[in-house]
């Protein structure tokens, strides 16, 4: 079948709406539809498929695109790849066990969820979580959101031929990872917040290894905005590449760096104050035209508030408990056990069947480093979730994509996808 | 008896202080629209919830008949710097509501997950597929009644099994 075909039969598909930067065609027409790309006419439209292992799109996103040429007319995001069911899977482990599971669907900011988590369940709960708990919640998850967009500078740079940054951004992440498996003992999915606080406490000498990780990062994000950020070649790529109105991302969804890309000031860390965001200060990061290159500098400059707000915290962490001294959710400590049967069984009851948390629904928000993370979380008043729902950024975010890479370069899609920054883990779930 | 957008508002003590609003499926498009007119900018989240074995109270305000499948939707006005949760009972033996596409394109996506993943049909949606699962998938796993582990895997069935 000629590719000629795709133009009407898709506007066909699509007429019930406006003409859309989103091919909504399954993947069975697609194939039917799919003519010889080699050789099209020069006014034909060719349907390629780009993924789901394409080096460049971030694990295992896949792309259906149309083209005229090398431009792109419209495409769908395809995804589900990597998806497991961990929201099924959530409902078969206790809010315990839940901060497992949820860690690993966003592995770039697996604090993000396990808080997230954690926060939701609180809720439920009615626990108040110690100071010092909620101090070192707000430590790990800005070294994390730090840890995060370094990996956004590194492997956007790598796709986008710069390939020194890669090497700098893992570099500088995995000195933050070191400092997490000092803390948690993993370098991710740590499961290290939990309902009623952290699992353990900050080793003795954080505040030294804090403030040395600050030292060598700030001078190195100065090292960045002189490799990439005036840099013509990295300008021409990302400049007024993959545009977005606020409006438009207002109505797709998009939260985080792209909806602040598009000029609105959103950042639920100051519009929704949570944990003690209220008594830090910090700047919310805001771009101008939308495009690729805002969204790469409000990660970058995101970095440097991040570490302002970590230089804050090693000044006002308090001392106290790490973790809430409820014993509904908190087992007893360890040297109680050898001395009491109560303690004994009251431990085992904790790890067997789980605390059980009263019955209700409740949405708990969180600012991660990809925008708007929530938990939905339904409860029947037993040790396990009726449901769990995470609200995941980069799920709402890929929306976006379509839109972005409509009229553009297949090869402006790679600086697009990249600065949309899917982490596919999030996706599919 | 509280209303919002002329569907009624939810109890407190469920939802832990939330502001929820319980319309029924026929309102569900017109108190959606009426909420985006007030300022409700954003759709934030939908999903839904099967409610088969769900053995506690759930909290519904007076006059909101249970139904097995709920559809949950989260609003967000930045203005206000307001959130809003609508909850939407869905009767088991047809369960299909409008869409809300017309007015938060961004339910696209989360709508496509909400029929793959529990077999609720958005009427008027432009493209009413599977997202996660595959195209040629049957049932929809995050329902109650579909076990978990029941998916027929190549090496169980593998003869040299040890």
């Amino acid at each position: 079948m000629s590719t000629t075909d795709i133009a009407p039969t898709g506007a066909e598909r699509v007429s019930r709406r406006e003409p859309s930067a989103v091919l909504r065609m399954s993947e069975a027409e697609a194939a039917e539809i799919g003519g010889d790309p080699d050789d099209p006419g020069d006014d034909e439209l060719v349907l390629l498929n780009m993924g789901p292992s394409h080096p460049s799109t971030h694990g295992v996103l896949r792309l259906m695109l149309e083209l005229s040429g090398e431009t792109v007319l419209r495409s769908k995001p395809v995804i589900g790849y990597l998806h497991t069911g961990m929201e099924k899977t959530g409902e078969n482990l206790t809010y315990l066990q839940g901060g497992t599971n949820v860690t690993r669907m966003d592995y770039a900011s697996p604090l993000f969820n396990e808080l997230a988590f954690s926060l939701a369940t609180e809720q439920l709960l009615g626990i108040e979580v110690p100071e010092r708990a909620t101090w070192i919640r707000m430590l790990m998850c800005e070294l994390n959101r730090a840890a995060s967009h370094l990996l956004f500078l590194a492997t956007g740079g790598m796709e986008l031929g710069a390939v020194s940054m890669m090497i700098y951004g893992w570099r500088e992440r995995e000195e933050v990872l070191r400092f997490f498996e000092k803390v948690s003992g993993l370098r991710m999915n740590h499961n290290y917040i939990r309902p009623g606080g952290v699992a353990a406490d900050l080793p003795a000498d954080w505040r030294s290894d804090v403030a040395e990780l600050i030292e060598l990062i700030e001078p190195r994000l100065d090292e960045y905005d002189t490799l990439l950020t005036g840099q013509p070649i990295w300008r021409e790529r990302l400049q007024g590449v993959g545009i977005i109105s606020a409006a438009e991302a207002v109505a797709l969804g998009a939260t985080g760096p792209l909806l602040r890309g598009a000029g609105m000031a959103w950042d639920l860390r100051r519009d929704e104050p949570y944990l003690f965001y209220d008594q830090v200060d910090f700047d919310v990061i805001v771009g101008i035209h939308g495009d690729c290159y805002d969204r790469y500098a409000i990660r970058l400059n995101e970095i440097r508030e991040s570490l302002r707000i970590v230089a804050q915290i090693i000044d006002a962490m308090p001392s106290g408990d790490y973790r809430t001294q409820d014993k509904k959710v908190t087992p007893p400590p360890r040297a109680r056990i050898d001395e009491s049967m109560e303690a004994l069984i009251h431990h085992f009851k904790i790890f067997t069947e789980g605390f059980k948390v009263p019955a209700g629904e409740v949405y708990a928000a969180v600012e991660s480093p990809r925008g708007e993370l929530g938990v939905y979380m339904v409860s029947d008043g037993s040790s396990v979730p009726y449901r769990l729902h995470v609200r995941a950024p980069s799920f709402v975010n890929l929306q976006t994509l379509p839109h972005l890479m409509q009229n553009g370069l297949i090869a402006d899609g790679i600086a697009i996808i990249g600065s949309v920054d899917p982490i596919m883990g999030d996706v599919d779930r | 008896m509280a209303e919002r957008y002329g569907a009624p508002v939810g109890g407190d003590r469920p939802s832990r202080g939330q502001a929820v609003i319980h319309p029924s499926p026929s309102q569900w498009f017109e108190v959606a629209a009426a909420a985006r007119a007030d300022g409700f900018d954003q759709l934030i989240d939908l999903t839904a919830v099967d409610y088969l074995t769900y053995g506690a109270d759930r909290g519904l305000p007076e006059g909101v008949q249970p139904e097995r499948f709920e559809v949950v939707a989260s609003l967000m006005s930045h203005e206000r710097r307001e959130r809003l949760r609508m909850r939407v009972q869905v009767p088991a033996d047809d369960p299909s509501i409008p869409t809300l596409f017309d007015l938060w394109p961004g339910a696209e996506n989360l709508e496509r997950e909400a029929y793959d993943m529990f077999g609720i049909v958005f009427e008027g949606h432009p493209d009413p597929s599977r997202i996660l699962m595959p195209e040629d998938w049957s049932g929809h796993p995050l329902r109650k009644d579909y076990d978990s582990g029941g998916i027929p895997v190549q090496f169980k069935a593998a003869s040299n099994v040890r």
